[in-house]
């Protein structure tokens, strides 16, 4: 009966395969992100009345659309829009998020009340139908359809932030730092942030998946992106009339979405584990 | 019974409290959005001197700014929403022409998921490492990550293209027709809430079967089909409820993304209307409809929990 425990403990030190897959398609699509314009066989805007709708050949791997655009290029390239917008506002959310969830959770009160009856609102709606709404009413644009996201996924930050700060200030080694006399600050930022940082570390990989599906969904509604961008959900609202004679033009930029976002999730899902286990033992 | 009833008045007024910040949010979008907000109002109507005259005294821009949102709410609270840009209907009445769609599909693609979702998390959570478990986790990684439209996409190329075997266009005529002409959408939008169901139940499920209690009915001789369904699966329905209440909410987003990939006539692809040609008072009355509908889910959700758990209700007398 040892046997299997070793191997137990072993393994519990290791990645799993699946979350190793996962970190390789994370890590490929920022990759593109970063370079896909270089990596890209063929120019993504460059269109051709001679070359469209054709199949895939060794020319053109995935086929061209119906503007003879290479498919595969407009994917690889694609994955800027896709990965930028959610890297922002993951990280904007997460600092201003932090902020704001630190000094509810330690201040606790009126603010803190007032605070989170806001963020219960938020949170309580759609989140996909205030960006639709907020964005539409802005006059849309990728610039608005991001800053409403940031400001949806920060309502979600100062939750998760706010909870972990009310659990640490209990602790004794906060107490003992009031009664020290040390400053607000730094006993928010040196005793109590550290202890909170592992959980925003893990909902920055959870929120990236959330928001690229949010970000792709409002342009797939024609929100954000301009119309003829090589973006994801651009591409699978442009495409879904070719379904019939060029199904790759519509399914691949589907399809890498979804991989992009699984492979997020699970890392997210991994990293929130392992954390939460370290935490507790 | 009549603390219960107390609950619900205090959660009716919270509500309404609700309802009160959001249609203030939604009025001031006349004013968030870019321009001037007769520009928003009017459209791209041509703009004579008289009609900005007329348009200015009929929504009265010329007076301050809360008398204008106390007239509006005074006239949104009569159910009278305006007129949309597009199409100078009265708002309303062209949410009610499009509900019904709506509706069908949501109930169709949540029937849908309730009845493979819990099968499928009670087999999986009463058979550890088998086939089913795996299974069920898959369903909920890729039901919860993947965005509805992609999933409608596939089925539609799928089911639709390659081989026909529904139709792929309008909303059909008749229950029969409907129901064949929405079998598609509502398998993609209930692919979404299968993710969330399967994985609420069952992990709730699991617990609840490590309870002493299963143990001992178990040792005792009951039945085991009444040890999961009586004592397990009933003791698990809190976390299941609230997964149908997320679910519920989420079919809301779900639907407006669905109806766009299958081009179906609902409040969802209106709203897209709406919103892509900034025409402010439809927008409004949708946002305020999103807004009541899940007032109403999460109250119906809180009612839920009373009825399904005596723990509960006595707690909250006490």
């Amino acid at each position: 009966m040892t046997v299997p425990q070793t191997r137990r403990r072993l393994r519990g030190g290791r990645i799993p395969l699946l979350v190793l897959g996962a970190i390789a398609v994370v890590l490929g699509g920022f990759v593109m992100a970063v370079f896909g314009s270089v990596l890209a066989p063929h120019d993504p805007y460059a269109d051709s009345l001679q070359s469209t709708l054709l199949s895939p050949s060794s020319t053109y791997w995935l086929g061209t659309d119906d503007a003879g655009r290479d498919v595969l290029s407009r994917v690889m390239v694609g994955a800027r829009l896709a990965v930028l917008g959610p890297v922002v506002v993951v990280i904007v959310s997460a600092l201003v998020g932090t902020l704001f969830g630190l000094l509810a959770g330690y201040h606790g009160g009126v603010v803190d009340s007032v605070v989170m009856r806001i963020t219960d609102l938020l949170s309580s709606l759609p989140a996909l139908l205030v960006a639709v709404v907020l964005t539409g009413a802005l006059g849309g644009g990728y610039a608005v359809a991001v800053a409403v996201t940031c400001l949806l996924t920060i309502a979600v930050d100062m939750r998760v932030v706010r909870g972990a700060a009310l659990e640490v200030r209990q602790k004794a080694y906060v107490a003992a730092a009031m009664t020290l006399g040390l400053g607000r600050w730094r006993v928010m930022f040196v005793h109590i942030l550290p202890n909170v940082v592992g959980l925003v570390v893990a909902n920055i990989f959870l929120n990236l998946a959330h928001v690229l599906v949010v970000l792709a969904a409002l342009s797939f509604l024609g929100l954000g992106i301009p119309p003829g961008a090589a973006d994801w959900g651009r591409m699978l609202s442009e495409n879904i009339a070719l379904l019939q004679s060029q199904p790759l033009a519509a399914i691949a930029p589907g399809a890498a979405l979804v991989l992009f976002a699984v492979s997020m999730n699970l890392v997210g899902d991994w990293v929130f584990d392992t954390i939460s286990n370290r935490e507790r033992s | 019974m009549k603390a219960i009833a107390g609950y619900v008045a205090s959660r009716l007024a919270l509500m309404a409290g609700l309802l009160l910040v959001v249609s203030f949010v939604v009025f001031s979008l006349t004013y968030l959005a870019p321009g001037d907000p007769l520009d928003a109002i009017a459209g791209n109507f041509p703009r004579t001197p008289e009609v900005t005259a007329a348009l200015t005294a009929q929504y009265g821009l010329d007076r301050p700014f809360h008398e204008q949102y106390l007239s509006w709410l005074g006239r949104a609270v009569r159910m009278d929403l305006g007129e949309s840009i597009m199409t100078r209907q009265p708002v309303l009445v062209e949410i009610a022409d499009r509900m019904e769609i709506t509706l069908f599909l949501s109930a169709y693609a949540f029937v849908l998921a309730v009845a493979v979702g819990i099968p499928l998390a009670v087999l999986a959570a009463t058979r550890p490492r088998t086939v089913w478990d795996r299974l069920a986790v898959t369903v909920s990684v890729f039901g919860v990550s993947a965005p509805a439209f992609v999933t409608g996409l596939v089925l539609l190329y799928l089911f639709g293209v390659r081989w026909p075997v529904f139709p792929v266009y309008a909303a059909g005529e008749g229950f029969a027709e409907r129901v064949t002409h929405t079998t598609l959408p509502a398998i993609a939008l209930a692919f979404m809430a299968l993710g969330l169901i399967v994985k609420f139940t069952r992990s709730a499920l699991l617990t609840v079967l490590d309870q002493d209690y299963i143990t001992f009915a178990r040792a005792r001789g009951v039945p085991p089909r009444r040890v999961l369904l009586r004592y397990g699966l009933r003791n698990a329905l809190v976390p299941v409820i609230t997964a149908l209440g997320l679910v519920l909410i989420g079919m809301l987003s779900g639907s407006v993304l669905i109806e766009q990939t299958f081009s179906l006539p609902g409040v969802g692809g209106r709203m897209v209307e709406a919103v892509t040609s900034t025409d402010i008072p439809m927008i409004q009355g949708m946002a305020l409809l999103i807004a009541a509908t899940v007032v109403v889910i999460s109250l119906l959700v809180d009612l839920a929990y009373f009825a399904v758990s005596p723990d509960l209700r006595r707690r909250f007398r006490s």
